[in-house]
């Protein structure tokens, strides 16, 4: 696709010295215009990532002063000796498998309801888009108040109707489903970005639809969500990266307790790295991640043939 | 808008209440945190609890903000800030410029490995450039965040500015050049001043981001008390011992972080939304 229409190179540019140097230079200037990017992205993206996979057959470890070449033992501790590293990949597994589907259909919910010919859409749309951009260190420390087994909001609306009171940050069962409620609280971002989709669907459709008497169910099986499967995909892809590398609210809230429970992937990978001064380790399990988002990423992409509509 | 041609049914009443419920349980907990922050530590433990603390302890602000050195914290995030603030608008939109309007042999694929840093977990990045950061002095300082930024690292600036840059008729940067204009000009002085909507946008995600950034910060600068930004220095007040009822402190220094966000929220939304919605639909 030509970006720029332009003298053709070297065919009826008459070389005089009228020809703006630009001009003939242009092929060149292209990698000048890119180049802060390049830098940053062979210094900061290709080099390290490249290292990592270096790393990971050493025992580099800081504190220890060691660096040595030690083929596949790394690997070999994540799969056989570390006990706490399955448990990482299980409480990773169980929170992408609830935070993710669950964000995607409530996000998609939402801009659903909002979608219709309701009033005040703006605003219920700048209600539910605020969390969102509440920086995450301050949300989580809103939710470490709200989850407070004595005093907490939560809790006090739970015993009110009824309930028992849960200890959600203390107690091994509790904790994962805490930290999935409070990921739904910032489902916002993605029902913005569904309801701009829903709003492009040519109306004409539904019309059609109406003529042949289609009922809302219909419509909505037949013609919305075939319709926003490319946004549902997108949104689902980013989310799995995302969550898979969940850290920041265990990191905060728990530091992985109570009895590991909330010790997920990346926490694991930062206490071998920042505390124990692992780095060889710690740099096979980062590569390990590192492959398993790019598996997921290429089977949530070989799958979306099936189910994601191209119109 | 009005996307669907519905007719009103008893059902709106029902979506109105999902909608409604869904509000309160969205805003409650900010209304919760600021209710908290105006408490004393006596009030914290009323139950039920009280939301519209009495008396109103206003002094929490004032002594949460100076129990930590924040004025610092808050100096040192505005640093990343300035930093993020150049990059995203200058650096990117520069490198956006290239992929938008000039060929060069590998353009395509050069785009794609860029749009493939997108999807990349960061963690792969994070031991390697600990180690490096270290070797080169650079640890405890800003400039492990403030580099990468400068040199316009961010891949999802540059497809966003691309994409706007690729709608700007090419009649007027045709007209500049043959009055003699190069691209750098054109860049500067026509894709630049038609460009306002969306580096709005990305103004305010470099913002965003940066406010919202821990792990970074963390990592590469935490190591050095007076390099804390506002974010980790939170962190560190929450993991100081007592904290549990410093709860009315933690909550004033969280509204007080969630505060700036907000007022570029509200000013800035239509913006903000255009981006989100760009990242999502193709095109």
């Amino acid at each position: 696709m030509p970006a720029d229409r332009r003298p053709a190179e070297g065919v009826s540019t008459p070389s005089t010295t009228r020809v703006p140097v630009t001009w003939r230079m242009r092929r060149y200037l292209g990698y000048v215009f890119i180049a802060p990017w390049l830098i940053g992205f062979l210094a900061f993206d290709l080099i390290p990532t490249l290292s990592a996979f270096y790393y990971s057959f050493t025992d580099w470890n800081v504190i220890a002063g060691t660096s040595n070449w030690i083929g596949w033992d790394n690997y070999r501790e994540m799969f056989t000796g570390d006990r706490l590293f399955w448990p990482s990949v299980w409480n990773t597994i169980y929170y992408v498998a609830f935070a993710v589907p669950l964000g995607v259909v409530a996000g998609f919910v939402l801009a659903l309801l909002l979608n219709t010919r309701v009033r005040f859409q703006g605003l219920f749309r700048t209600l539910f888009y605020l969390p969102a951009v509440v920086p995450t260190v301050a949300a989580t420390m809103v939710w470490l108040w709200i989850f407070d087994t004595r005093r907490g909001i939560l809790n006090w609306v739970l015993t009110t109707i009824g309930f028992e009171r849960i200890r959600w940050l203390t107690s091994p069962e509790w904790s994962k489903p805490a930290l999935i409620i409070m990921s739904l609280w910032s489902i916002g971002g993605g029902m913005v970005i569904y309801l701009a989709g829903l709003q492009n669907i040519p109306q004409d459709l539904y019309e059609a639809a109406e003529v042949d008497g289609a009922s809302g169910w219909n419509k909505l099986v037949n013609i919305t969500i075939p319709l926003m499967t490319p946004t549902i995909f997108f949104n689902l892809l980013l989310g799995l990266i995302g969550s898979f590398q969940v850290f920041n609210a265990a990191f905060i809230m728990t530091g992985g307790g109570p009895v590991n429970s909330t010790r997920f992937y990346m926490l694991h990978l930062y206490e071998k790295a920042f505390q124990q001064s692992q780095m060889g380790y710690a740099s096979a399990m980062s590569v390990l991640l590192f492959l398993m988002v790019l598996a997921i990423t290429i089977f949530v992409n070989w799958t979306s043939k099936r189910w994601v509509f191209y119109g | 808008m009005r996307a669907t041609s519905r007719r009103f049914h008893p059902g709106m009443a029902a979506i109105y209440g999902i909608l409604i419920a869904g509000a309160v349980v969205t805003v409650t907990p900010l209304v919760w945190t600021v209710s908290t922050s105006l408490k004393t530590v006596q009030q914290l433990s009323a139950w039920p609890p009280e939301w519209i603390p009495n008396p109103v302890a206003w002094s929490n602000y004032s002594e949460a903000l100076t129990m930590l050195p924040f004025h610092r914290y808050f100096f040192n995030t505005m640093v990343l800030v300035a930093a993020a603030e150049f990059g995203a608008l200058i650096t990117c939109s520069f490198v956006a410029y290239g992929f938008a309007r000039m060929e060069f042999v590998g353009r395509e694929f050069l785009f794609l490995v860029m749009i493939s840093t997108m999807l990349m977990p960061y963690i792969v990045r994070l031991v390697p450039l600990f180690v490096f950061y270290g070797e080169i002095g650079w640890l405890g300082t800003f400039l492990p965040l403030a580099v990468p930024d400068l040199l316009g690292r961010n891949a999802f600036f540059i497809f966003l500015l691309r994409q706007f840059f690729r709608s700007i008729p090419t009649e007027l940067s045709d007209a500049a050049r043959i009055d003699g204009a190069n691209d750098f000009r054109i860049w500067w002085s026509i894709i630049m001043p038609l460009s306002k909507p969306v580096l709005a946008t990305v103004g305010i995600f470099a913002f965003q981001g940066t406010w919202d950034e821990f792990l970074g910060p963390l990592v590469y600068m935490g190591g050095n008390p007076d390099m804390r930004t506002l974010a980790v220095g939170l962190y560190q007040f929450r993991n100081s011992p007592g904290s549990e009822n410093l709860m009315p402190y933690l909550m004033a220094v969280s509204t007080v972080m969630i505060i700036p966000i907000l007022l570029i929220f509200a000013f800035g939304q239509r913006y903000l939304v255009r981006g989100v919605t760009m990242s999502g639909l193709k095109g």
